[in-house]
């Protein structure tokens, strides 16, 4: 067994494969390595096998193939009590026949911690999440947030390195969740642990995490730091799962290193930067971010390619217009605009131009 | 202090939201009131009769009234047995008691107290009527009149009922004459009890019947105390003659004629139990529940050989608890599976926990007679694999083992579905929680999910413990005589010994027991900690 300690890997998944049932793959060759202090999000869709791979991560379910190391240690025979992960779940999950304290002296009591020395971190752990007044209540006679966060400090009253959640905030209302968003993320930084966190909010992930994997159908698409993630999108799902995206679809028609035209299948012609498209004839998504396209002519760049646009939709949203266009024969065009003194507010019927620097319409796999 | 809150139209808050809430109350009291009729009339009032049963004993009074009222003055603990006025008494009660053929109910009820009296009771009741012919005889040889019918009816009748039923269809009920009543009271009591029976019981006309014996009896004591009783409208001289005779005749003794019909009339003993259960309310047969005795001097322990009940009400209760923590033991780690398998295989499971459900209880029972017994399947099996000689087979049935066994395997059921409608509400992430916070396997179990299925194990230790306080059936079958339970004694008492009073008393003591028992549980764990499920 490798006894190695490496930093640039707290936690390492190794070609894991997990199947329930013998026949279907839940979790297909997952590669992953987590530094010490890092907070991953696991994001994807329901059933994409984010909670799955936090189970064998804290021992609750095995591979069925691959490796797990913790710390550099291969921990697919170490059973979840002697793993030393903190975990905060969903429902809270806090015992209902203990009060608050009792809740959080427990795991102190199982590694038969001294009284004295219990009483002390349990009061530190809750007031750390600013229940110390709560010691006394039962879990049943606390709201939401206060049961999460009590789950929170439990979590971390014996000082784990590693604390897994999943979808902690799922139950909350969203400014309860904003709060214990920012919450959490400080907590982790300033107590330095690392956090693999489930979640299928992506404004949840892009705002709490250092780096988000992004899963679908048993893989991670894309493993990025937020903004990376948001604008630089490696293939169309991530695109089309991180914030609104535009899409429009269409065959490679000349290429070079950094640049492509496309002809869309309305004949018109844009252009992209190549993400995966290697080669003329490819069939591609591109995408587009609808607070980068661009209604101003003067603004682009002198002989870019522009698409004719009717205005079917205005929406004012406070701080910004939204706009739904009928671009390419497609009636779900959206740009945004900024709400600034100067902006036109544009009315149904007319007829614009639109288009983009070539740097923000990516080219992706069909 | 609080200000009270105010609703809009200036009552308190609280009255108007009373108000708003009695018509839903009432709609629901309305819904329900079929139910609660069929429970008053079919639960309700049976047991409440069954219980009244356990405490009266209006059968003594009704039965010998005036042998209890002879019997008033005599002393049990000191005086010797009673003196002829009892014994008059007591023929003239049996008389209509035997005529009426309630005597050996009596004799039953008292034979309860002391053995042999039912004996006593059938065999006078076969000599009573004969009891005093003597006298009738020098009635009769005075005046053939007082043998004549008429003579009586003309003596005892209310002159209205005579003109009624002299224009009646059928004869109207007897009317005693007040005068009668005066002149010659003991006749006039006996001799109405006499046409009443005739009429009613014997569907016959006092017209035409000479009375009994003791009639005559009664009517010699009348003209003793007073040998001139005046009747308007009584034939000429009859009285008369026969009170200036009476003096003369040869006095009937009926005390030696009941203690030559039975010896036992002869013993105190008999008297003693007559005149302590005379009373219309009876401790008696709570007494005999505990294994007391009233008797004379007090309450006593009853015989060493007849301290059943104690022993018994104990038996039932040690079993009940073993059969409910065999349950507990048995039932809890299937109910674990059952709540943790896929919901597949659980539900294949639970009908196989249901399936006893469904088979006749007296089939599973007898079926476990057929594993037990000691040429049986298991002894077989055990003899076989050579574990038991094959002289010394287990004996485990027809004693508290078997009853113990087919009682647990009857009874599981009761235990497991609480249980796992309780285990089903507690969430897996539970014990993960535990798990991940550093407790084993066993920690995990014990300090978390254990805990949380205490509501479940209550519920079904309630439902196991009194279904079988109260069971009757398998005991019966495989319990002999070391394994039968309070129950099949109030059977016994209810369908063979007839004796309901006592039935009636040890069923309220062990209802007593599990209301104690259920309060008791109450205090300790909290009845609000019982849950059938959600
Ligand atoms: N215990 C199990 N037995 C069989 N299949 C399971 C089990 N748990 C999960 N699955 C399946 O594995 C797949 C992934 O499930 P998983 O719970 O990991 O998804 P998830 O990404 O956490 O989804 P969500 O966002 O809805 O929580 C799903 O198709 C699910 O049906
Ligand atoms: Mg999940």
């Amino acid at each position: 067994m490798q006894q190695v300690k490496n930093d640039e890997a707290f936690v390492a998944f190794e070609r894991v494969q997990k199947s329930y049932d013998g026949e279907t793959l839940v979790v297909k060759d997952l590669n992953l390595t987590i530094p010490k202090g890092e907070f991953l999000t696991l994001l994807g869709p329901s059933g994409s096998g984010k909670t799955t791979c936090l189970m064998m991560l804290a021992g609750f379910e095995t591979a069925t193939h691959g490796d797990i190391r913790l710390d550099g240690v291969s921990v697919n025979n170490i059973p979840p009590h002697k793993r030393g992960i903190g975990m905060v779940f969903q429902n809270y999950a806090l015992f209902p026949h203990m009060t608050v304290g009792e809740n959080l002296s427990f795991p102190l009591e199982v590694r038969k911690m001294g009284k004295s020395e219990r009483e002390a971190k349990v009061k530190r752990a809750l007031d750390m999440v600013q229940m110390g007044d709560f010691a006394a209540r039962r879990p049943a006679q606390m709201s939401g947030g206060q049961q999460q966060r009590v789950a929170l400090a439990r979590a971390l009253v014996f000082e784990p390195e590693l604390v897994l959640m999943d979808e902690p905030l799922g139950a909350l209302d969203k400014q309860l969740r904003e709060t214990l968003q920012f919450e959490i993320t400080n907590l982790a930084h300033q107590l330095g642990i690392t956090v693999v966190y489930v979640t299928h909010d992506q404004t949840e992930a892009l705002t709490m995490s250092d780096r988000v994997a992004v899963f679908n159908d048993g893989r991670i698409q894309q493993l990025a730091t937020p903004d990376d993630l948001y604008e630089r999108p490696q293939n169309s799902f991530v695109a089309q799962f991180i914030g609104e995206n535009n899409t429009l679809t269409g065959v490679v028609q000349d290429i070079s290193d950094k640049s492509c035209t496309v002809r869309l299948d309305s004949g018109d012609v844009i252009d992209a930067v190549p993400v995966n498209v290697s080669a003329v004839g490819d069939r591609t998504k591109v995408s587009i971010r609808p607070e980068r396209v661009e209604i101003d002519k003067t603004r682009l760049q002198p002989g870019a390619h522009t698409l004719k646009a009717e205005v079917l939709e205005f929406i004012y949203m406070g701080d910004i217009f939204r706009t739904r266009l009928r671009v390419a024969g497609m009636d779900d065009f959206v740009i945004k605009t900024r709400n600034a003194p100067d902006q036109v507010r544009l009315t149904p019927g007319t007829k614009i131009d639109i288009g983009w620097l070539a740097q923000d319409c990516r080219a992706l796999d069909a | 202090m609080a200000e009270q809150m105010m609703a809009a139209d200036g009552r308190t808050l609280k009255s108007s939201l009373n108000r708003a809430l009695r018509r839903q109350k009432l709609r629901a009291l309305l819904l329900i009131t079929p139910l609660l009729l069929f429970i008053l009339i079919t639960f309700v009032v049976p047991i409440g009769q069954m219980l009244f049963r356990s405490v009266e004993n209006q059968i003594v009074g009704d039965t010998i009234p005036r042998t209890v009222e002879a019997l008033a003055d005599w002393d049990a603990a000191t005086d010797p047995v009673p003196d002829e006025d009892v014994f008059r008494a007591f023929a003239a009660d049996m008389m209509v008691a035997v005529e009426e053929r309630v005597h050996t109910r009596l004799g039953s009820r008292l034979n309860y107290e002391t053995a042999g009296i039912s004996s006593q009771f059938r065999r006078s009741g076969r000599d009573v009527e004969d009891m005093g012919e003597d006298l009738t005889a020098q009635f009769t040889a005075l005046d053939p009149a007082w043998a004549d019918p008429a003579t009586w009816v003309a003596l005892m009748a209310d002159p209205d009922w005579i003109a009624d039923s002299a224009t009646a269809q059928t004869e109207p009920a007897f009317v005693v004459a007040d005068a009668a009543r005066d002149a010659l009271p003991r006749t006039a009591d006996i001799y109405a009890d006499f046409a009443r029976v005739t009429q009613v019981a014997n569907n016959d006309s006092p017209t035409e019947e000479q009375p009994w014996n003791v009639v005559y009896i009664a009517l010699y004591q009348d003209l003793i105390a007073n040998p001139a009783p005046q009747i308007a409208g009584a034939p000429d001289g009859l009285l008369g003659a026969a009170g200036a005779a009476a003096a003369g005749f040869v006095a009937p003794d009926i005390r030696a004629a009941f203690v030559d019909s039975d010896a036992g009339w002869g013993s105190t003993v008999t008297w003693q139990t007559i005149q302590t259960y005379s009373p219309a309310y009876t401790s008696s047969y709570f007494l005999n529940s505990i294994d007391l005795k009233q008797t004379p001097d007090g309450i006593e322990m009853a015989p060493e050989n007849q301290q059943i009940y104690v022993k018994l009400f104990i038996r039932t209760l040690i079993m009940s608890l073993t059969i409910m923590v065999s349950c507990i033991l048995l039932g809890y780690p299937v109910a674990w599976m059952l709540a943790n398998l896929p919901s597949r295989q659980a539900n294949l499971m639970l009908i196989l926990v249901l399936l006893p459900f469904w088979t006749s209880l007296l089939v599973r029972t007898s079926a476990w007679k057929v594993l037990l017994q000691q040429q049986g399947v298991i002894n077989d099996l055990l003899v076989w694999v050579g574990l038991v000689a094959d002289e010394s087979r287990l004996t485990m049935i027809n004693n508290s083992t078997g009853t113990i066994i087919a009682m647990t395997h009857i009874l599981l059921p009761f235990m497991i579905l609480p249980l796992y409608s309780v285990m089903k509400t507690i969430p897996p992430s539970y014990l993960r929680a535990a798990k991940s916070l550093g407790a084993t396997n066993w920690t995990a179990f014990w300090r978390v999910y254990f805990p949380q299925s205490v509501p479940g194990i209550g519920a079904g230790s309630i439902l196991v413990f009194i279904l079988s306080i109260g069971y009757y059936i398998t005991p019966e079958i495989v319990g002999g005589t070391s394994g039968i339970f309070i129950s099949n004694r109030i059977a016994y008492h209810i369908s063979s010994s007839l004796n309901w009073g006592l039935a009636a008393a040890l069923g309220t003591i062990l209802l007593a027991v599990v209301l104690a028992l259920y309060w008791a549980y109450d205090r300790i764990v909290g009845i609000d900690n019982v849950k059938l499920g959600g």
